[in-house]
């Protein structure tokens, strides 16, 4: 563990590539997080073993990403890394949480192609050659987008740690509906999860919003 | 120098009145940096190593193959550890990336000894059930002394009407959508530990590690810019933030652990459930005067299932007795208002049927039985919002499908001050900062400290940098039973006073004037009742020259006080075809004596109501008999409120000029602890039987349904 020398994924020791480097999907990393643990019967032993096995991806290569206007080369990304895996800890882009894992609360929300997404379940390398926008990326000249201003002014949260998949969510949401009804914004923002409460108060701002944004703000 | 009382509400420009978060377009843009995101990029990715069986001892742990994988950094494990959930840690990883780390915890080879479990209360109550603590002797069952006064049975004799039945509330875990983490960087020489840690205790995690490696506090430096949510989970400093610490030592690098969803929700604790037998006696006159109530409850294999019962209303004849139970799940920890909501929707549920069986409105019978004035004014009011008057029968509605209901509820707090310091520097340049060691945890803290600085200054909060979650400021408590609010606020206040007297004396001499006779306010220093003597604030500061001033203050209990009051009121229809309920309106009234910022003690109330939404008729934690393991430790399956559930929800600050000169009060938890209870009864109003449990899903309903017909 100590020397790298050893590693079966060349690419990761010097950090170069070489332009002809492919992905090999491995099934292991689409498999994980489907489980795998051993099932102990109704009458159990005993004793028993753990250990879930010895599979594991080993496919690795650089990705090339676009993300809020910016083209980002990244290295030594293997094929079962997650675009939010890679946002967050090679972008340092750490707007999108990680927080459910698995497509189900929407605090990863980033927009690909303009269009909402769950970061946590899109591969890296599936994003190449789209454009991406983080939160970080949705303030222009450091002005604040009209649903983050909304959201701030209408107190549309509180922790904050929901937050950046909302306003992406609703961003989004917006462009396909520029004037919604209360029910539409409820529906609109419904792939998105919040724990302190702030639902409504999100309605309220993503309904400013629309209006900010209808009037040209 | 002495404290100063707070200036009258009508005078205040900021304190009652909406502020904005100052920390709004940090978190709306991303830049806001929690536990997980400090330096992102630049650390290892730690993993807990659990447990997969309910009950067992990790007898042998083989890491050999773990370590021959490239990119791990180290590997912690307890040996000998013996676990009592599925999901208990047994130790750690350190690796390069996530991936990695996930593939290290694979790799290693545990060899368990495996012994009887148990997860379910009615089968560890059994004489013969499988021991929770096995091994210990400990007994699955412990029973409380009784509680109570006066005759009970006597009393029964002259009860009018008396309801017996059974009730019950379900496990709820936090569910913090900021899983439980920390990143952790040791210096060099491993003398200096700093963490940013997703905690309510900014000290109590610096004391802990510094405790933990045998370093002195200023050793370790904890920080909590931001935190992704708590309530009550992450009050303790303990094994996380010492295993990321661990882990980073060992790697020499820094280190970032997260739980993972399964994780937090199996192992970061939990509401516990509530069981209760209860029976209830009133007179025809109103008057409850007979309670008795057997009740249980599991906190896991931890116990710690209490809860208070009669709650809220005036008794003079009762008896309780409560026994905790033990099995093989998750421990309960505070989540907040601990024990309160179960105790309500237990004793709220008594109430409106002895209040049915008396042929009494409920609100009324409740008006009559309950001892607190604010409240009896809050129901008052309640009806007056709700429209109860015009609109409340005493059930079940006519309608069809859709039948209408209406349900009241009510709470009680304490929400005293906590100790805490905070420190003020007032700069030559006008610059005014705030530093206090408090965190927020969504609640709204970072903004209160800059409304008390900007109220007593005179300038506008934005002008106040706001300096909080850093244990190398002053000291301040944790963030657990409502207590920073009534403890931060008055701490800034009395701090801002003192770095204000010292500007003062400096600034008095120019003016002419005596530094008594000084106010600051309107962005100016001047003198009080004459405001041509005037410097503005820039000017005022300029002249300290060179040399910057500073107050010291601590929480003063003539600016605080404990014990709030609230009720709630719901308004729904429930789907006799379908068993689902539609919520159309919720009214939430809640006092918190001086109101700091009522932009965002709404947001509370809000988020208190919508929690006690989701506890009503979502959440529930569902274990496995026969394996042991909880069944739906994710988001799709441990189902929370979402947008598409919500009805209209008011928030009523209670400011009565009498609550608003009682100083400030912490209102965080209250509001979330008649919700469940509310939406009971108004399920009950509408379709005429009672779901006895939470929570209240369409299966229940039509069940119910089917007993009644």
């Amino acid at each position: 563990m100590k020397e790298e020398k050893s590693d079966v994924r060349p690419e990761s020791l010097s950090g170069e590539e070489s332009p002809g480097d492919r992905f090999e999907i491995s099934r292991r990393g689409f498999l994980k997080g489907l489980g795998g643990t051993a099932v102990a019967a109704a009458v159990f032993p005993k004793a028993a073993v753990s250990q879930e096995g010895t599979l594991r991806g080993v496919s690795v290569g650089s990705v090339t990403l676009r993300v809020n206007g910016q083209t980002h080369v990244i290295p030594r990304v293997e094929a079962r890394t997650t675009l939010l895996d890679v946002l967050r800890n090679r972008l340092d882009l750490t707007g999108a949480k990680p927080i459910c894992e698995r497509a189900s609360c929407g605090g990863c929300t980033v927009l690909l192609d303009g269009k909402a997404v769950y970061s946590c379940s899109i591969l890296a390398m599936d994003a190449e050659g789209r454009e991406i926008t983080t939160v970080e990326g949705l303030a222009s000249n450091g002005r604040l987008h009209p649903v983050q201003e909304a959201f701030v002014e209408h107190d549309a949260l509180q922790c904050g740690f929901c937050t950046p998949g909302f306003v992406v969510a609703a961003v989004a949401f917006l462009q396909e509906n520029p004037n919604p009804t209360l029910e539409e914004v409820k529906q609109g923002v419904s792939g998105n999860l919040c724990r302190c409460g702030t639902y409504t108060r999100i309605f309220e701002a993503v309904l400013a919003a629309a209006e900010k944004m209808r009037k040209g703000a | 120098m002495a404290v100063i009382p707070w200036k009258p509400p009508a005078q205040m420009d900021y304190i009652t009145k909406d502020n904005p978060r100052l920390d709004g377009p940090a978190k709306v843009t991303g830049r806001a940096k929690y536990a997980y995101d400090a330096i992102a990029s630049k650390c290892l990715v730690g993993r807990m190593i659990t447990c997969p069986y309910p009950n067992a001892k990790a007898v042998r742990i083989d890491t050999s193959e773990a370590e021959k994988l490239p990119g791990v950094k180290a590997i912690l494990v307890e040996e000998g550890k013996v676990c009592r959930l599925a999901g208990e840690f047994v130790g750690a990883v350190a690796a390069v990336s996530a991936d990695i780390a996930d593939d290290a915890v694979r790799l290693i080879r545990i060899e368990w000894e495996r012994y009887p479990f148990v997860t379910r209360e009615e089968d560890a109550v059994q004489p013969n059930a499988p021991q929770v603590h096995a091994g210990n002797e400990r007994p699955n069952v412990r029973v409380n002394d009784p509680d109570g006064e006066g005759d009970v049975e006597a009393a029964f004799q002259q009860a009018d009407a008396i309801y017996e039945g059974t009730l019950s509330t379900q496990v709820q875990t936090h569910t913090c959508l900021e899983p439980h983490g920390t990143t952790a960087v040791w210096d060099e020489n491993l003398e200096h530990l700093t963490v940013w840690a997703s905690t309510q205790a900014v000290f109590g995690v610096r004391n802990d590690l510094a405790e933990f490696f045998g370093l002195e506090p200023h050793q370790v430096e904890v920080i909590t810019e931001y935190m992704g949510g708590g309530f009550g989970s992450k009050l303790g400093g303990g094994y996380i933030e010492r295993m990321a610490a661990r882990l980073a030592r060992e790697a020499r690098q820094p280190v970032k652990l997260l739980l993972t969803r399964e994780q937090e929700q199996t192992n970061s604790g939990n509401r516990p459930s509530a069981r209760a037998r209860v029976r209830a006696g009133a007179t025809k006159d109103g008057k409850l005067i007979a309670f008795e109530a057997e009740t249980s409850g599991t906190g896991g294999f931890a116990g710690g299932s209490g809860f208070p019962l009669p709650y809220i209303y005036s008794v003079p004849n009762w008896r309780r007795q409560h026994t905790d139970v033990y099995i093989n799940a998750g421990n309960a920890r505070a989540m907040r208002a601990p024990g309160h909501p179960q105790g309500s929707f237990i004793m709220e549920a008594v109430m409106d049927e002895l209040a049915y069986r008396l042929g009494m409105d409920p609100i009324e019978f409740r008006i009559q039985n309950d001892p607190n004035e604010t409240r009896r004014r809050q129901f008052r009011e309640l009806a007056k919002r709700l429209d109860w008057d015009r609109l409340w029968k005493p059930g079940p509605d006519e309608g069809f499908p859709l039948k209408r209901g209406m349900g009241v509820g009510a709470a009680v707090w304490g929400g005293g001050g906590h100790g805490s310091n905070a420190e003020v520097e007032i700069h030559p340049d006008g610059s005014v900062v705030v530093r206090c060691g408090t965190q927020d945890i969504g609640t709204g803290t970072r903004t209160v400290v800059g409304v008390v600085a900007a109220e007593q200054t005179g300038l506008s909060p934005e002008a106040i940098t706001v300096q909080i979650g850093h244990s190398t400021y002053p000291q301040s408590g944790s963030s657990g039973g409502s207590t920073t609010c009534a403890g931060v606020a008055p701490a800034v206040k009395v701090a801002t006073d003192n770095a204000l007297w010292e500007l003062f004396l400096k600034v008095a001499p120019v003016l002419e004037a005596s530094p008594e006779e000084l106010e600051a306010a309107d962005g100016t220093v001047r003198v009080k009742g004459d405001p041509s003597r005037a410097l503005s604030w820039k000017e005022a500061c300029a002249v300290l020259g060179q040399e910057s001033v500073v107050g010291r203050g601590r929480n003063d209990r003539s600016l605080s006080s404990s014990g709030t009051a609230g009720v709630c009121g719901v308004d729904l229809e429930v789907d006799v075809e379908t068993g689902r309920i539609h919520l159309r309106r919720i009214v939430s009234i809640q006092e918190c004596g001086l109101v700091v910022n009522k932009l965002t003690t709404e947001s509370q109330m809000i988020g208190g109501v919508i929690q006690g939404i989701s506890y009503a008729l979502f959440e529930d934690r569902i274990m496995d008999r026969m394996l042991g393991h909880q069944i739906n430790p994710n988001l799709e399956f441990y189902k929370l409120a979402g947008p598409a559930d919500m009805p209209e929800i008011v928030p009523i600050v209670w400011m009565e000029p009498e609550s608003l000169a009682r100083g400030v009060i912490g209102m965080g938890e209250p509001p979330v602890i008649p919700v469940a209870a509310a939406i009971g009864n108004a399920v009950r109003n509408a379709i005429g039987v009672r779901v006895n449990s939470l929570p209240i899903t369409p299966r229940k309903v039509l069940a119910a349904l089917g007993t009644e017909v």
